[in-house]
């Protein structure tokens, strides 16, 4: 049930820090514009949630007029730097004794609202009413705590990757991130507050208190405070971490001698909780009569949980409520209890963003006018604290540091997300191949790697923007920044869910994007295209020429030459700057000679003989020479064919990644030397899309829904995926329903190491799914 | 496993006891926290049969038939006994007696002292503490245990006694009118043809069986939230040292002044989810208020215990019941002894929380059965 009932007494030990001065730039961002306010205050924190627009600079590509294109230069397309309005969620989540401090902060900095109310929900939201309303000049409107707390969950299982985790105190990463599923219902939320409440949700609009319990978080507190004279509820957590049930509790040994082998009940089962404590004359230590408690609570719970699952046939729970937010200690034990009780068939979830569930509800309630469950968002990592940022358990150092203020900043997308039709099974698709959080080797690599990269990227930035003045500063806040958020994910790596290459590439993004560098790479890809487009007919005529065999060949050699160009990897980036002669030529003699790493070209070659695919769907990665020399032959070649062919490129910049701005007007002018390539267009057999996506990765649960549309209905029966970010770090084992080719050269001597290989060796994976799998569907049994 | 369990350790004494066991005739249970021991007197003693018998066996029947309370600790149930019951063709008394596990050591001096092993019997016992204390029994008083599976005894044990009571009050009973304070009261119950049914033995901890006949049987669940759980937090919230003080404290106080009730938090009933304002939102959760803490008495805290894991206790054998699809519970164990009030509480709780689906039904000797289940091996081997 409630879980701020009474709670207050814990608020007046932060009296002193009331005066704290807010730091703007940093908290309670984007003020001017915010709208649509909701809070909810709990029994020791309160989350205040609003919505934004960001006014933030995008690099937008233009093709210059036939007309006028002569007499400005021989670029094929300008560049301009637009302002863009986006929406943005911002939640803040702090200590109750400074909500006097942040509601004065919120009204003097609020300019253009016409807000007349704010959402509110939580036990608190009574108590402070009064303070808010006068405060901020805005009606209260009371939501229910549960409806919002459903709302909310909903919310953070279908927008956020990796928020649900199952926790592991012993294993080598403690949270282990399960991928977002393509159905959440149906689920059971165990709420643990001061009493239990058990909802069964079935969908959006549909969720059932099935059950509860009055022995919850309150009753740990209560009990606890009386039998330990301790006040607060995470020092009783500290006692409990630290003491030994077995001298209270009666365990089965105590009354079997050993275990009670016909029942399977080991002797180290409690028997009886505190049963002890009724013949010993002695006293306990507190830490071990708090311990006991936290068992016997957290069985308790978790029994009924079991039981509640069962009889409503439900295999995900997800645990939240004051009792678990952000306490290792307690997800430990409910873990144990759900395992023993359930004998491993049910897994306890815990939610990254539990503490934020009300407010994100209350806040979906006063915004359902603006409908936002039609967009998709994404979490941003920029604005975001990440999990445990201000657990004490977790990381000391950092409470003192910030505060004791965490955030979540979510972006409203463009387009609806969703999954790619031609997924095997979608339940199961785990985007990235290596979790580095699991993988300490990797991850130590990797977080060395993108540090060393920094100062080459802050070059990057600050050379796209040579007219700006104030650009040094923000390069210079970018780079504090990305470094502090590498440094927090060196102690956390779970912070932002799964740690993975993808994650550290997405999380620079978004950085670079924080502070208006939105494209620090436009220039070299409009260099490189321009150049690359005049070597086209050139490179197609040589082609021509070869032998249909011979031709096959030359065109994977050229995918793969062309891939070698990629500005994300040290090893080439060094080469593009020292030797601005290095060309198409050049990267071919750098590929490693087959037999390749991974080599199934001779099947590819057979495959090529037989009947022509359907339609391809080609990922492609680099601008320039990559997306121009190498993949445009190929897509000519497979148009040829008779093949239809779609080209997903990124909706938005990510290092040097060919964007779908680009790609329109880079295709256009090839269609303008080439009659392949035109009549393709005339007659629609080559579609350019967008992935929706702006990362040099590729999760393939997160793609346009135009994307999806258009795959299903072009009878897609060929995947395509090129580069290192899209077919090495990400979907190298993604099993599609359909034919798959992954192209990838590795540019990278670390990775190239441990797959085996060395400097650009190749990786070259055709894949066939096992027979029968894609029939299934189709034909009846 | 267990069917092997019970297989191994029959099987040496059916072949013993193919004709009577001699006297006397025990059955033991050996709880976490209480022993429990029932005795067979038997009163058709021929005038032959008193000649040959032996001192030892006499002075043992005189002072256990002749006495109610044994030592410090020890007590006979005299309201319990069962008379002119007839067992193996012998006729006789059968009587009730505990004292708590932690005196065992005396009781085995006494054995001792009384030369129980010269009897050349057999004790039948189960519960954990035959397992724990047969080397005891061996070294301190030269008696050799015969162990039996509790769960086995407790089945056996109530569907023995249920089926001898004939007079005096019912065995099995329950109330009546549960939700109605006023209108409750206790009505017996006729458990003829009783399976399915769900079977919850609340002793320190709790075990839940579902019963489908007297050999087919099923533990579905236990919770460690038991009569040990109520002590021990009353011997530590309140400083008593008894079940009887702790029972006797809990019949005076008010335990909606230690826990935070649905009216407490929303004023009334919280008509979204349908739960009434007086139900228990959340147990102890006033004590969460320093205020609160310091406002409240002994006698409050030891009868919101009592409370917290009878209500526990009922909430876990209602889903039990709705999982097993079962619909009459019986509750015993010695948690229930002389309670009525957490007899009414789950009496009530089953009631109310199953809109009338459950009964919940109670029987006179509580938490003697496994001891009684003990003593019918002894007389008739499974």
């Amino acid at each position: 049930m409630a879980e701020w009932s009474g709670l207050h007494s814990s608020t007046s030990r932060h009296t002193m820090d009331k005066s704290i001065t807010l730091p703007p730039d940093e908290i309670f961002r984007n003020l001017e514009n915010a709208k649509r306010f909701a809070i909810d205050i709990g029994g020791s924190l309160t989350k205040l949630a609003y919505y934004s627009t960001v006014q933030h600079k995008v690099a937008k590509v233009r093709s210059f007029d036939h007309a006028t294109k002569e007499a400005t230069s021989d670029e094929l397309y300008e560049i301009s730097v637009q302002e863009e309005v986006t929406a943005r969620l911002h939640f803040i989540k702090f200590e109750n004794a400074y909500i006097e401090t942040c509601l004065d902060f919120v009204r003097d900095h609020l300019v253009n609202t016409d807000t007349k109310v704010i959402k509110a929900t939580g036990g608190g939201a009574h108590k402070f009413k009064e303070l808010i309303e006068r405060k901020l000049g805005l009606r209260v409107d009371k939501e229910d705590e549960m409806t919002c707390l459903i709302k909310g969950c909903n919310f953070v299982l279908r927008n956020i990757p990796h928020e649900a985790f199952v926790y592991a105190k012993h294993a080598d990463s403690e949270f282990r991130f399960q991928t977002t599923q393509p159905d959440i219902f149906p689920y059971l939320l165990v709420n643990i507050g001061s009493g239990v409440s058990i909802v069964k949700v079935e969908s959006e609009d549909k969720f059932e208190r099935i059950g509860g319990s009055s022995i919850g978080g309150g009753t740990f507190w209560g009990l606890g405070a009386l039998l330990t004279k301790t006040k607060r509820f995470d020092e009783l957590l500290q006692l409990a971490s630290k003491g030994q049930h077995t001298s209270v509790d009666m365990l089965v040994k105590d009354i079997y001698g050993g275990s009670y082998g016909s029942l399977g009940l080991t002797g180290d089962l409690i028997a009886s909780s505190f049963g002890k404590s009724a013949t010993a004359d002695k006293g306990f230590p507190k830490e071990d009569m708090a311990k006991s408690l936290l068992h016997m609570i957290s069985n308790d719970i978790g029994q009924l949980a079991c039981l509640y699952a069962k009889l409503h046939n439900l295999s995900r729970v997800y645990f939240g409520g004051f009792f678990i937010r952000g306490h290792p200690v307690t997800m430990h034990t409910i873990t144990y209890s759900i395992n023993f009780f359930t004998k491993g068939e049910v897994q306890a979830l815990f939610l990254r963003h539990e503490g934020y569930l009300g407010a994100i509800g209350a806040f979906l309630k006063g915004a359902e006018e603006d409908n936002p469950n039609q967009y998709s968002w994404g979490e941003n990592y920029a604005g975001s604290s990440g999990l445990m940022s201000v657990s004490p358990d977790m990381n000391p150092m950092q409470r003192a540091r910030s505060g004791t203020f965490d955030m979540l900043e979510m972006d409203r997308l463009e387009r609806k997300l969703v999954n790619l039709p031609l997924l095997q099974d979608a339940s199961s698709y785990i985007p990235d191949t290596v979790d580095l959080a699991e993988d300490a080797l990797a991850r130590e690599y990797w977080l060395y790697c993108f540090e060393e990269a920094l100062d080459g990227v802050v070059k990057r930035a600050l050379a796209s923007q040579p007219d700006m003045p104030e650009a040094a500063e923000r390069a210079e806040k970018f780079r504090q920044k990305y470094r502090h958020k590498l440094q927090t994910l060196r102690h956390q790596p779970f912070a932002y869910g799964s740690l993975t290459v993808r994650s550290l590439l997405d999380t620079r993004e978004h950085c670079l994007n924080e502070f208006n560098f939105p494209d620090p790479y436009s220039k070299i890809k409009q260099r490189e295209n321009d150049m690359a487009l005049k070597y086209y007919q050139k490179v197609v005529k040589s082609l021509e020429e070869l032998s249909w065999e011979e031709r096959q060949f030359a065109l994977i050699r050229g995918v793969l030459a062309g891939n070698v160009f990629d500005w994300g990897a040290k090893a080439v980036s060094d080469v593009l700057e020292s030797e601005p002669e290095f060309g198409f030529e050049q990267a071919k003699r750098k590929l490693e000679e087959r037999p390749w790493l991974v080599d199934s070209y001779d099947q590819w070659f057979e495959r090529l003989k037989g009947p022509p695919h359907k339609c391809a769907l080609f990922f492609v990665d680099n601008s320039g020479l990559d997306i121009i020399l190498g993949v445009m032959p190929f897509v000519r070649e497979l148009l040829s064919r008779g093949t239809e062919v779609v080209l997903a490129s990124n909706s938005a910049p990510a290092l040097n990644d060919v964007t779908n701005g680009e790609l329109q007007i880079l295709t256009e002018s090839i269609a303008a030397m080439d009659p392949v390539i035109q009549a393709g267009l005339r007659e629609d057999r080559l579609t350019l899309v967008q992935s929706g996506s702006s990362s040099p990765c590729l999760d393939l649960s997160r793609l346009d829904k135009v994307l999806a549309m258009v795959v299903r209905e072009r009878k897609t029966d060929l995947v395509i995926i090129e580069g290192m970010g899209r077919a090495i770090h990400t979907n190298y084992y993604a099993m599609l329903s359909c034919e798959s080719l992954k192209m990838a050269v590795i540019k990278n001597s670390w990775l190239a190491d441990r797959l085996g290989g060395k400097l650009f060796s190749v990786v070259f994976k055709y894949e066939v799914p096992a027979a029968g799998h894609d029939s299934e569907a189709l034909t009846p049994p | 496993m267990k069917l092997l369990a019970v297989i191994e350790t029959s099987a040496p004494l059916s072949s013993l006891y193919h004709i009577m066991p001699s006297f006397p005739w025990f059955g033991m249970d050996i709880g976490g926290t209480l022993v429990k021991l029932v005795y067979f007197e038997p009163k058709d003693i021929t005038a032959e049969e008193e000649q040959e018998e032996v001192e030892n066996l006499k002075s043992i029947r005189r002072y256990l038939t002749s006495n109610t309370a044994y030592g410090k600790t020890g007590i006979r149930d005299v309201h319990l006994e069962l008379q002119d019951l007839t067992l193996c063709g012998r006729t006789g008394n059968l009587h009730f007696i505990r004292f708590p596990t932690h005196d065992l050591p005396a009781f085995l001096q006494m054995g001792r002292n009384k030369h129980f092993s010269s009897l050349h019997t057999t004790l039948c016992a189960t519960g954990g503490g035959a397992y724990k204390f047969e080397s005891d029994f061996r070294t301190m008083a030269d008696l050799q245990l015969h162990k039996l599976d509790e769960l086995d005894c407790l089945i056996r044990g109530v569907l023995y006694i249920d089926s001898v009571v004939s007079s005096g009050p019912s065995e099995c009973y329950y109330f009546e009118n549960p939700t109605d304070p006023d209108r409750c009261i206790q009505k017996p119950y006729t458990l003829e043809n009783p399976y399915p049914l769900l079977l919850v033995n609340i002793g320190s901890g709790v075990s839940i069986l579902a019963v489908y006949s007297e050999t087919n049987y099923k533990r579905v669940t236990g919770t460690s939230l038991g009569g040990g759980t109520f002590l021990g937090l009353c011997c530590l919230l309140t400083g008593c040292s008894t079940f009887e003080e702790a029972l006797e404290m809990a019949s005076q106080g008010e335990s909606t002044r230690v826990d935070k009730l649905v009216r407490d938090i929303y004023g009334g009933n919280y008509e979204r989810f349908g739960l009434p304002g007086w139900a228990v939102a959340s147990s102890f959760g006033n004590m969460m208020s320093k205020d609160k803490r310091e406002s409240v008495s002994k006698e409050d805290l030891a009868r919101a215990t009592l409370v917290t894991i009878t209500n526990n206790i009922g909430s876990i054998t209602r889903m039990c019941a709705l999982n097993e699809n079962i619909e009459r519970v019986v509750f015993v164990g010695n948690f229930l002894r002389v309670n009525t009030l957490s007899m009414k509480l789950l009496a009530y709780a089953m009631d109310y929380w199953s809109k009338g689906q459950l009964k919940a039904l109670f029987l006179q000797h509580e938490g003697y059965f496994g001891a009684v289940g003990a003593l019918l091996e002894l007389l008739h081997p499974a």
